[in-house]
C-alpha cells in the first residue's frame, strides 16, 4: 500500500531524528578519539600535540585502572545477584493471590522513581551515618558497636544502595513475565503431584529466561554508568572508584583530557560489547 | 483465570508480602516522617517513629534558604522541554517507520538505540567543550537539548512500539470511505494514538527529571535542577536530617505520584518493547 511519494514522505519524517541523532553520536565520538591521542591539559598548558597511542598506555598501566576495573565488576556483579535473586522471588510471591496486590505493588516500586542524588544521600545520612543512623540505633540497641559504613564498609554499602534503586526495576519486569505464564500449565503440573521446587525449576524459570537477560543487560548497561551515588557518597575514596568515576575525575577533576578520553574510548568499548547482545535479542523481537 | 486458594494461603500471602513492602519502602516512608520533625527529634535516641510533635517549619526553611523554587523551575522547564521537544521529533519518525516500514526501517530503529547505550563519561569532555563553545553551559536550553538527545531513542521505540498496534486495516478502510490524508490523521489515527504519546511523555519526563550525570556535570547556578539542589546537600548541611528530609521529599514528591500512574508503560519503555 505503500506508494512512492508516501515512502518520500516517510524518509522526510524520520530525517530530522536520524539527523540529530547522528551527530549527537558523531560529533562527541569523533572529539573523544582526537583527544584520546594528543596530550591535551586545558589548564596546564592546552593542547601539546600528538601522542598516538601514549595515552591509552598510561590509563591502562596507572595504578588506578585494575582496581578500579576490579571496583566496577565488584559493583556490576553484587548488585546483579542481588536484584536478579531477589527479584525472581519477589517477582513470584507478587503474583500470588493475596489482599491489597496494587498497593504492595506500588510501594515495591517506589524506590525506582526516587532520584539518585535523594537515595544516596538519604542512605548515607539517615540510615548508614555512624552517629545518628538509624542502623547505627541499631546496633546500639543489640549492643554492638555502631559501623561507619561508608568508610569501613564502602563497596556492601554502595552495593546495597544502588540494588535498592535497581530492585524495583527487576521485580516490575519479572513480574510483567510471569504474569504472562500460561496458569493452567502451572495448574496441569500441580495436579500431577510436581513439588513445587520442580515446577519452578521446570516451568516457571524457562519462562523467565529471555526477561532476566534483559534485566540483566539493560541493568548492566546503566551500572557501569553509575555516578550521583558515588558522587555524593564517598566521592570515589575507600576503594569505590569504578571506571567511569575514574574516567570523570582525569577528565574534570585533573583536567587531563587525553587521558580521560582514552579512557572513555575503552568505557565506550566496553559498553558496546554489553549492547550487541541486547540488541540481538530486542532485533529478533522485532521480526516477530 | 485466578488460581483457588484457601484463605489460609491468602492470609499468610498478604502478611509476607505486606512486610516486604514496607521494607522496601521503609527509607521513603522514613525520609517523608523525618521532614516533619525538629531537628532535636530527628537524631532522638531511640528514634521517634510516629509519636513526635509535627511541624511544617523544615519545610518553610529549605524553601527560605535555597531559593527552591528556582530548581523546581529548573526542573519542570529541562524534563518538560525535552519531552516536548524529544515528541515533536519522534512522533513523525515514529509514525513514518511503524506505518511505512522499510526493509531498513528494523536497523535504523536499532542504530537509534545503540545511541543510547554510549556511556556519558566516555564523551562528557567534549559536550562539555561545545557547551563553553556555543555559550550552553549552566543554561536551561542546553540541557534541555541534550536531555532531549538522550531520552529520543526511548521515546521513538516507545511510540514505535505503540503506533505498531493500530491495524492498519482501519485506515485502508477509511481510505475506501474516501477520507483524505488529513482526515485519516485527525479523526483516526491521533485518537487511537494519543494513550500511547501519553504514556511516552509521562515515562520520559520521569528519567529526565532523574537524570543526575549531565545536570550534575553542566550546571552550576542558574540552570540547576533539583538534582543539583540535593547534591548540595552532601555535607555538612546534610547533617540536619529534619531539613535534608524536607528537601529529600519535595524533590521526589512530584516524580513518585507521576511514577505510580506509570508502571506499565515503564516496562515497555524500559525493555524497548520487548517485555510487555
Amino acid at each position: 500500500m505503500a506508494t512512492k511519494a508516501s515512502r518520500s514522505a516517510a524518509r522526510l519524517m524520520m530525517a530530522p531524528a536520524v539527523v540529530l541523532l547522528l551527530g549527537w553520536m558523531l560529533v562527541p565520538l569523533i572529539m573523544t578519539l582526537w583527544f584520546s591521542f594528543r596530550t591535551y591539559l586545558p589548564l596546564r598548558g592546552g593542547d601539546q600535540g600528538w601522542t598516538g597511542f601514549d595515552n591509552y598506555v598510561r590509563f591502562v598501566t596507572s595504578s588506578a585502572f585494575w582496581p578500579a576495573v576490579q571496583t566496577t565488576l565488584i559493583i556490576v556483579l553484587g548488585v546483579l545477584i542481588i536484584t536478579v535473586v531477589l527479584g525472581v522471588l519477589l517477582a513470584m510471591l507478587l503474583d500470588q493471590p493475596m489482599w491489597g496486590q496494587g498497593v504492595v505493588r506500588i510501594l515495591v516500586i517506589a524506590p525506582f522513581f526516587v532520584m539518585p542524588t535523594v537515595s544516596a544521600l538519604v542512605w548515607k545520612n539517615m540510615f548508614m551515618d555512624p552517629v545518628n543512623g538509624l542502623f547505627a540505633h541499631l546496633w546500639r540497641f543489640f549492643g554492638a558497636e555502631p559501623v561507619s559504613w561508608l568508610s569501613d564498609a564502602a563497596m556492601p554499602s554502595i552495593i546495597m544502595i544502588v540494588s535498592w534503586q535497581w530492585l524495583p526495576f527487576a521485580t516490575l519486569i519479572l513480574l510483567t513475565a510471569i504474569q504472562s505464564l500460561d496458569s493452567e500449565q502451572l495448574e496441569a503440573a500441580e495436579m500431577d503431584g510436581a513439588p513445587r521446587l520442580q515446577r519452578f525449576y521446570h516451568i516457571i524459570l524457562p519462562h523467565l529466561g529471555r526477561a532476566i537477560t534483559i534485566v540483566i543487560l539493560i541493568q548492566t548497561i546503566f551500572l557501569l554508568a553509575i555516578f550521583a551515588e558515588i558522587f555524593v557518597t564517598t566521592g570515589g575514596a575507600f576503594g569505590t572508584r569504578t571506571l567511569s568515576y575514574l574516567i570523570f575525575q582525569r577528565v574534570l577533576e585533573s583536567q587531563n583530557v587525553g587521558l580521560g578520553s582514552a579512557g572513555g574510548v575503552y568505557a565506550i568499548i566496553l559498553a558496546n560489547i554489553v549492547a550487541i547482545f541486547l540488541m540481538r535479542i530486542v532485533g529478533k523481537n522485532l521480526d516477530n | 483465570m485466578a488460581r483457588a486458594v484457601t484463605p489460609r494461603r491468602k492470609l499468610i500471602n498478604t502478611g509476607f508480602a505486606w512486610t516486604i513492602g514496607l521494607l522496601i519502602f521503609f527509607p521513603i516512608l522514613w525520609t517523608i516522617l523525618t521532614s516533619f520533625k525538629s531537628e532535636a527529634q530527628a537524631i532522638a535516641s531511640p528514634p521517634i517513629f510516629l509519636n513526635f510533635d509535627w511541624t511544617l517549619e523544615n519545610y518553610g526553611v529549605v524553601m527560605e534558604r535555597s531559593n527552591y523554587a528556582r530548581f523546581l523551575w529548573n526542573s519542570i522547564i529541562i524534563a518538560g522541554g525535552s519531552t516536548i521537544l524529544g515528541l515533536i521529533i519522534a512522533v513523525p519518525a515514529a509514525w513514518s517507520m511503524a506505518f511505512v516500514p522499510s526493509r531498513r526501517t528494523k536497523d535504523i530503529l536499532l542504530w537509534m538505540l545503540s545511541t543510547k547505550m554510549l556511556p556519558a563519561v566516555g564523551v562528557l569532555y567534549p559536550i562539555y567543550l561545545l557547551f563553553i563553545k556555543m555559550g550552553l553551559l549552566d543554561s536551561r536550553a542546553g540541557l534541555v537539548i541534550v536531555m532531549m538527545l538522550i531520552n529520543l531513542p526511548i521515546i521513538i521505540w516507545m511510540l514505535y512500539t505503540y503506533f505498531r498496534e493500530i491495524p492498519g486495516e482501519i485506515l485502508e478502510a477509511a481510505r475506501m470511505d474516501g477520507a483524505t490524508l488529513k482526515e485519516e490523521v485527525l479523526y483516526i489515527l491521533t485518537p487511537m494514538a494519543i494513550p500511547g504519546i501519553a504514556s511516552t511523555m509521562l515515562l520520559n519526563f520521569i528519567l529526565a527529571w532523574n537524570e543526575a550525570f549531565w545536570t550534575l556535570n553542566l550546571t552550576a547556578v542558574d540552570a540547576a535542577p533539583l538534582t543539583a539542589f540535593i547534591a548540595s546537600y552532601s555535607s555538612p548541611e546534610g547533617l540536619f536530617f529534619a531539613k535534608l528530609s524536607a528537601a529529600s521529599t519535595m524533590a521526589i514528591a512530584p516524580i513518585l505520584i507521576l511514577g505510580w500512574f506509570s508502571q506499565k508503560q515503564l516496562v515497555r519503555g524500559l525493555t524497548f518493547g520487548a517485555v510487555k
